[in-house]
């Protein structure tokens, strides 16, 4: 119709940055899902007894479910008797030392630092913390960095199959424990066959000296990512993680059905933020990930604190409401999301939050962003129970539109038991509108960069929730994402 | 050269012929008011000359210091030194001014081959047009245009302007809207800018304008077309008799 709307229309075709594929020997579990199948990946991760029969529990519940129909997407069927339930490369390391230099190569292409080095040369400069990265990469986990230093405080950081072997008295108390294995489809799949995440736990009293944070990569073709991610913030303690995850681009759907749990004690904070990247398809929506997580997390104690901070701009679906349960009394959850959908990407996300404990309070700031034929959804679920008196929630929900083909949904669920409960929603959809892009363009600044000034204003919210490295690198994606919207 | 030479421009708006003929010529220097009636296309000259896109160019041509402006996009034209004050400056929620002024400028600045603005060089110049038009600092801090009242809006434009520094400054009812104080505190700032380099375009309803801006050229517009070009004292006379009689031989 008009020029910017060409422009926009362009913008919203991005190619993906982090679509390359790397060539390593790799073996892989033959597809399909059985109880052998099960046993296999335990076996693979020489998993305990009782580990294993844990998962063959949750493997039984899930014969028994449908897969959920309620989310505003549309995909074919999976058939999960297709999908490789188990891909690493062969060489396994026993240390960083050790690790593939293709895999190295790899993260470094990524922008992940896999060394150590900035840290021993006592280069980083005083109150700049350093972040420890555990990098999974398919099914298992190839380095987690700064290991040692972190021991010295008593903190574990290791990937989830260490910790099963390392710490099964904490894994078997905590895995499930917000999560149980039969919550959802999703969630009991991911309990059979998990493959690798990360497993956090700071003791008592300590605040994490450094960001931590977990790059799940995508690798191998026919094969879907089961992460499975516990931290534990014991009482008073405090700590800041992160998650990036890309994949190559290929013309099949691959399944990435994550497990993250949460659990912060008395006094205890759990900030958690995620850039999520993975492959969102070709613009006509072929290929992409199907992004199917469940994450949450559970504020056990009085006065603790989660969280959740979200940058989704890729896979081709996704449905994720990250949530809190706040038990606890005087206990906060906090929600901010960022979600871009373009090309053929759906999106059906959100948060819960779960008022238990007296004087509970909750935040919600979601920002959704469509462009060229993208879907989106906000749902979110605010309950009050009976005991919670004193409860307080303030929920925002912003969409905005680019060009005229995509749309934004909000679902909002109140449910307040108790009669002190004092809940807000606030919600608008407005349009970039050719009046603000000419605006900008009549002061001299080209159409691109106005676009990605205006969805940034609009994000301001919650990027100024994310870690100051991430808060840049989460403003260039979306620079990236949105290139091209207009022309 | 002229700075800006309009010949027989006529443009539509959906199919809608608006202008209908204008000829125009602006030197360096001058202040030219054009005053109208409503509807009888004063903002669509504005607007294309600036470049929007919801206009159509049918015929006619444009010479911005003797190069063709039509043929550039928008955003050029701005790079150019071509400044429109918005009838209706549009909000952009959560882009501070300051962001957004330095994005500008550094556009601007990129377009000549200068390397961008260093940040103290940058905040000096802002304070220094910030007293130039007497804007107030808080304004500047806050998301460009969110929340401004109707005359902070206008005065943003003028402080913009100030920063800038356009070679032509093309102004749409920029009075409109404005109590007393507010019209004389932007008039000012206009005055502050006048500068034998720089051109004015005031396009304005009213007269009362043009007893705080005093223009070197007034032209009455109507029906999309310019009816009768004179002096000042072209202002007072229409205040007089109303535009109803130029109607009557436009029509």
């Amino acid at each position: 119709m008009s020029a910017s709307t060409d422009t926009i229309n362009e913008l919203t075709r991005k190619g993906y940055e982090y679509g390359f594929v790397t060539d390593i020997e790799q073996e892989s579990a033959p597809p399909g899902l059985n109880e052998d199948t099960v046993r296999f990946i335990s076996a693979k991760k020489e998993e305990p007894e009782w580990m294993l029969e844990w998962r063959l529990e949750a493997y039984r519940q899930w014969l028994e479910m449908a897969s959920p129909n309620w989310a505003h997407v549309n995909y074919p069927p999976i058939d999960f008797q297709s999908i490789s339930y188990y891909a690493a490369p062969k060489n396994q390391p026993k240390s960083l030392d050790e690790v593939d230099p293709k895999l190295l190569e790899t993260y470094e292409k990524l922008g992940i630092p896999m060394h150590e080095r900035e840290m021993l040369a006592g280069v980083a400069p005083e109150g700049r913390s350093n972040v420890a990265v555990d990098a999974v990469f398919d099914s298992v986990s190839v380095g987690t960095t700064y290991k040692d230093k972190l021991a010295e405080k008593g903190i574990i950081f290791c990937s989830m199959s260490e910790a099963v072997r390392e710490h099964p008295e904490l894994v078997k108390k905590y895995i499930g424990s917000v999560v149980p294995r039969g919550d959802n489809f999703f969630a009991a799949l991911n309990s059979a066959v998990f493959s690798d995440g990360s497993f956090v736990y700071i003791p008592k009293g300590t605040r994490c000296p450094m960001e931590l944070s977990t790059y799940f990569r995508m690798n191998a073709g026919h094969t879907g990512q089961f992460e499975r991610t516990l931290i534990i913030a014991d009482e008073g303690a405090y700590v800041s993680y992160l998650e990036g995850c890309t994949a190559p681009m290929r013309d099949e759907n691959q399944l990435h059905a994550a497990v993250v749990e949460l659990v912060a004690h008395k006094d205890a904070e759990i900030k958690y933020s995620t850039v999520q990247n993975w492959y969102p398809g070709d613009e006509n929506g072929k290929g992409g990930i199907f992004n199917f997580v469940t994450k949450r997390g559970l504020c056990e104690g009085a006065n603790s604190k989660i969280s959740w901070t979200q940058v989704e701009t890729g896979s081709a679906i996704t449905w994720k409401y990250p949530s809190c349960v706040l038990r606890g009394d005087n206990s906060v959850g906090e929600f901010y999301s960022v979600a871009v959908t373009r090309g053929r990407q759906q999106a059906d996300t959100g948060t819960k939050m779960i008022h238990m404990g007296k004087n509970t309070r909750s935040t919600i700031i979601s920002k959704g962003i469509s462009a060229g034929h993208g879907q989106q959804s906000y749902r979110g679920l605010v309950r009050v129970l009976p005991a919670a008196s004193g409860a307080r929630n303030y929920s925002q929900c912003d969409s905005m539109l680019i060009g005229d083909q995509c749309g934004a949904h909000t679902f909002p669920y109140i449910d307040a038991q108790h009669p002190s409960a004092q809940i807000e929603h606030e919600a608008t959809t407005s349009r970039i509108s050719e009046d603000q892009l000419f605006y900008c363009m009549q002061r001299g600044i080209g159409a691109e960069e106005a676009v990605s000034l205006i969805v940034n204003g609009f994000c301001k919210d919650v990027f100024k929730t994310l870690p100051m490295e991430f808060a840049v690198e989460a403003q260039k994606l979306l620079e990236v994402t949105l290139e091209d919207s207009v022309g | 050269m002229a700075m800006l030479e309009i010949k027989d421009l006529h443009a539509a708006v959906e199919g809608e012929e608006i202008l209908k003929g204008i000829n125009l010529t602006i030197n360096a220097g001058e202040v030219h008011a054009i005053m109208g009636p409503n509807g009888s296309g004063k903002s669509t000259l504005s607007k294309v000359l600036a470049g929007h896109e919801g206009y159509e160019v049918t015929g006619g041509q444009v010479l911005f210091e003797g190069r063709d402006l039509l043929e550039l996009a928008p955003e050029e034209r701005a790079r150019e030194g071509v400044f429109l004050g918005f009838q209706y400056p549009v909000e952009i929620p959560g882009v501070a001014n300051t962001y957004f002024l330095k994005a500008a400028v550094n556009a601007i600045r990129k377009h000549r081959g200068e390397s961008e603005i260093d940040a103290m060089e940058f905040l000096k110049l802002i304070r220094d047009r910030m007293k130039m038009v007497k804007m107030d600092e808080a304004l500047f801090k806050r998301p460009v245009n969110e929340g401004f009242s109707g005359g902070e809006k206008k005065r943003n434009e003028i402080f913009q302007m100030a920063v800038l520094e356009p070679k032509l400054a093309i102004l749409d009812e920029t009075d409109s809207g404005l109590d007393i104080d507010a019209l004389r505190s932007v008039s000012e700032g206009v005055n502050a800018l006048r500068d034998p380099e720089r051109s004015f375009l005031l396009i304005t309803h009213y007269q009362r304008l043009l007893n705080y801006i005093q223009p070197d050229f007034v032209h009455v517009l109507v029906k999309g077309q310019i009816v009768k070009s004179g002096g000042k004292e072209l202002a007072q006379e229409l205040e007089q008799s109303g535009y109803a009689l130029f109607e009557e031989n436009a029509a």
